[in-house]
């Protein structure tokens, strides 16, 4: 499975990660970006140097520093369990491309070959 | 040609594993100040924050994570001192951020187990069902499917979608392989878990409202073998729908086997009319859902304190509380045996928890509710009544607020949906009138329309006193306690002193 091999397990921190050609267009699907084979050709290469932009990060991490996902060094931000206003359904409804019956209407959710298999 | 269930447990060695999706009964959502009550308008408990709008930012309600120590800890889960909500990444309309927050590799709580006892005809047996974990996420919104057959997704032209739901909590309890197990344990363990719910107080755990719902894994195996392939069978809600599709499975999955057939792995889904269960979509592609912690929230790190404080404050686990339910209230085993068979043992139990006389408890759900749920075709546990209610109910009798006829009555209401008994007998008018200002008028016109009455009781004739009581309750409509009436008539009538 492709996905299972993305730039974030590429193996231990000092390897510089790579990102193949397959992997950019899996995850160009994912996006629901649609990509020609000119711009994988020069995407690809430009992802590359970027990953390798962040992985410096990792040559100056010693073992002391441990990883962070978050730059506040915060925990446990809370709020009391208590019901504020919410908004009018009709200015929640109202950016919506499509309203039926009070509800956002969609376009179907399945394609056609999707839907044959349900 | 499919063996029957029994048969294939004599070949085969069922393996379940169980994921149960609990709504939270916090008042707002998990990550925004919106309301979360069941059946509003739709679209009216949205907030930037759960719509996803731009610059909108999550903030963790901490009842929610309350909530979820005490469930890990009621199941003998270690509460993890330090963990993070991740991001899910997908696309599907039911989210309309484009993702989900939830916990991937890092639950709030890991490790547990729930004990069950499941019946035989050798008695009852316990079976201790492993807990991988338990983790807090955002429920999603809920779609309908308009324009295919029956509100299916296939062969919808376009889906509605209503965002309420989206973003209250949800507590995923994933079950490690549980081995041996088939039908009888997978409902046992939904039961369980579905009272220890209750009793903790963290959610009203409806499986009709889909408040508690259930995903089922079975595999089949020939003793000694690894485990089989396993199909999944999505959103099980009722404890009937996860008990019957576990049969289901079972003898499908045999069947397949006993030909030669591989088992795919698939997500299958239930259809309550056949009992049967039938392939649900399947992907070509494995999902990847691309987890990353979320940015929008620091990490949680519950102080030893924080954790030890909800420890001490959980409740006797229901198996403890039926235990004493019949030595402190002398149920015999018969009456154990006929609530077990009724399955409201333990609704017996919170109700006589909420307050109410064990007897009348007992009697409740044993007779009027078991018939009620008998006619709807469903458990007395998922009867739209909370024990509370009914103790509530119990309690005005007991006051005599209520007589047992009204109470019967109020008890419809809230199975009507009319509300909380206080409002059924609002809206119903059938409160017993026992305002004695109102009751003293009654008595005094009641005396005042037949002197002669009167005049006997105050000489002495208690027995004349019953027309008197009559009157008032004819001019009350029936709705006064009759005791109290008979009190009040003797007090005016009584010779001066």
């Amino acid at each position: 499975m492709p996905s299972q091999t993305g730039p974030s397990q590429g193996g231990p921190s000092r390897t510089r990660p790579t990102l193949s050609r397959a992997e950019v267009a899996h995850l160009a699907r994912l996006a629901r970006i649609t990509l020609t084979d000119a711009e994988l050709d020069r995407l690809v290469p430009q992802l590359d140097v970027i990953l390798a932009a962040v992985a410096r990060v990792g040559e100056v991490a010693a073992a002391d520093i441990p990883p962070t996902s978050h730059a506040l060094p915060l925990t446990n931000v809370l709020r009391p369990d208590v019901v504020r206003p919410s908004l009018p359904a009709a200015a929640a409804l109202g950016g919506a491309p499509a309203v039926e019956d009070g509800r956002f209407r969609v376009p179907r959710i399945l394609d056609d070959a999707e839907a044959a298999d349900g | 040609m499919t063996d029957s269930y029994e048969d294939v447990l004599t070949r085969f060695e069922p393996v379940i594993g169980l994921e149960t999706h609990v709504e939270l009964a916090t008042a707002s959502k998990l990550f925004c100040g919106c309301a979360t009550a069941f059946g509003a308008e739709p679209n009216t408990q949205v907030c930037p924050t759960c719509l996803g709008l731009p610059g909108s930012l999550p903030v963790t309600n901490r009842a929610a994570i309350e909530y979820t120590m005490r469930i890990g800890l009621a199941l003998h889960c270690t509460v993890a001192s330090w963990c993070r909500f991740a991001r899910k990444n997908y696309f599907y309309p039911d989210m309309p951020k484009d993702f989900q927050i939830s916990q991937y590799d890092e639950p709030l709580c890991i490790e547990g187990y729930l004990d069950v006892e499941v019946g035989s005809d050798e008695g009852a047996r316990t079976v201790r069902v492993p807990i991988e974990r338990v983790h807090l996420e955002e429920d999603t919104g809920k779609s309908l499917h308009v324009g295919g057959a029956t509100g299916r997704i296939a062969g919808a032209t376009h889906s509605l979608v209503d965002y309420n739901r989206a973003g209250i909590p949800l507590v995923e309890i994933v079950t490690k392989p549980v081995e041996g197990a088939g039908a009888e344990v997978a409902k046992a363990y939904v039961t369980e878990l579905r009272d220890l719910l209750r009793g903790l107080g963290v959610s009203d755990v409806r499986m009709e409202q889909g408040s508690l719902r259930c995903d089922v894994n079975v595999s089949l195996r020939r003793p000694g073998e690894p485990y089989g392939t396993r199909t999944e069978t999505k959103n099980l809600n009722s404890l009937r729908s996860v008990e019957r599709s576990v049969r289901f499975e079972v003898e499908r999955q045999a069947a397949l086997l006993e030909a030669g057939v591989r088992i795919v792995q698939e997500t299958r889904h239930f259809e309550e009319s056949s009992g049967s269960t039938a392939s649900g979509r399947s992907k070509e592609e494995a999902q990847d859902y691309r987890y990353f912690p979320e940015p929008d929230l620091v990490p949680l790190a519950p102080a030893p304190d924080w954790v030890a404080e909800i420890r001490s404050s959980l409740p006797e686990p229901p198996s403890a509380a039926r235990r004493r339910l019949a030595a402190e209230h002398g149920f015999s085993g018969l009456d154990m045996a006929q609530m077990g068979g009724a399955g409201v043992l333990d609704l017996v139990a919170a109700t006589v928890a909420a307050g109410a006389p064990a007897a009348e408890a007992r009697s409740w759900w044993l007779s009027y509710l078991a018939q009620q749920a008998n006619e709807r075709g469903t458990d007395p546990a998922e009867l739209p009544i909370t024990p509370a209610q009914l103790a509530e109910v119990i309690g005005l009798v007991g006051a005599g607020t209520l007589t047992n006829k009204l109470a019967r009555s109020v008890v419809d209401g809230v199975l009507a949906g009319e509300g909380e008994p206080a409002e059924v007998i609002a809206g119903r008018g059938l409160a017993v009138v026992s305002d004695d200002g109102a009751l003293g008028a009654a008595v005094d016109a009641a005396i005042a329309g037949a002197p002669d009455v009167a005049e006997k009781v105050r000489a002495g004739k208690v027995a004349a006193a019953g027309a008197l009581v009559g009157a008032v309750m004819k001019a009350t409509r029936g709705q006064a306690d009759a005791a109290r009436v008979r009190e009040l008539v003797m007090a005016k009538l009584s010779p001066a002193e």
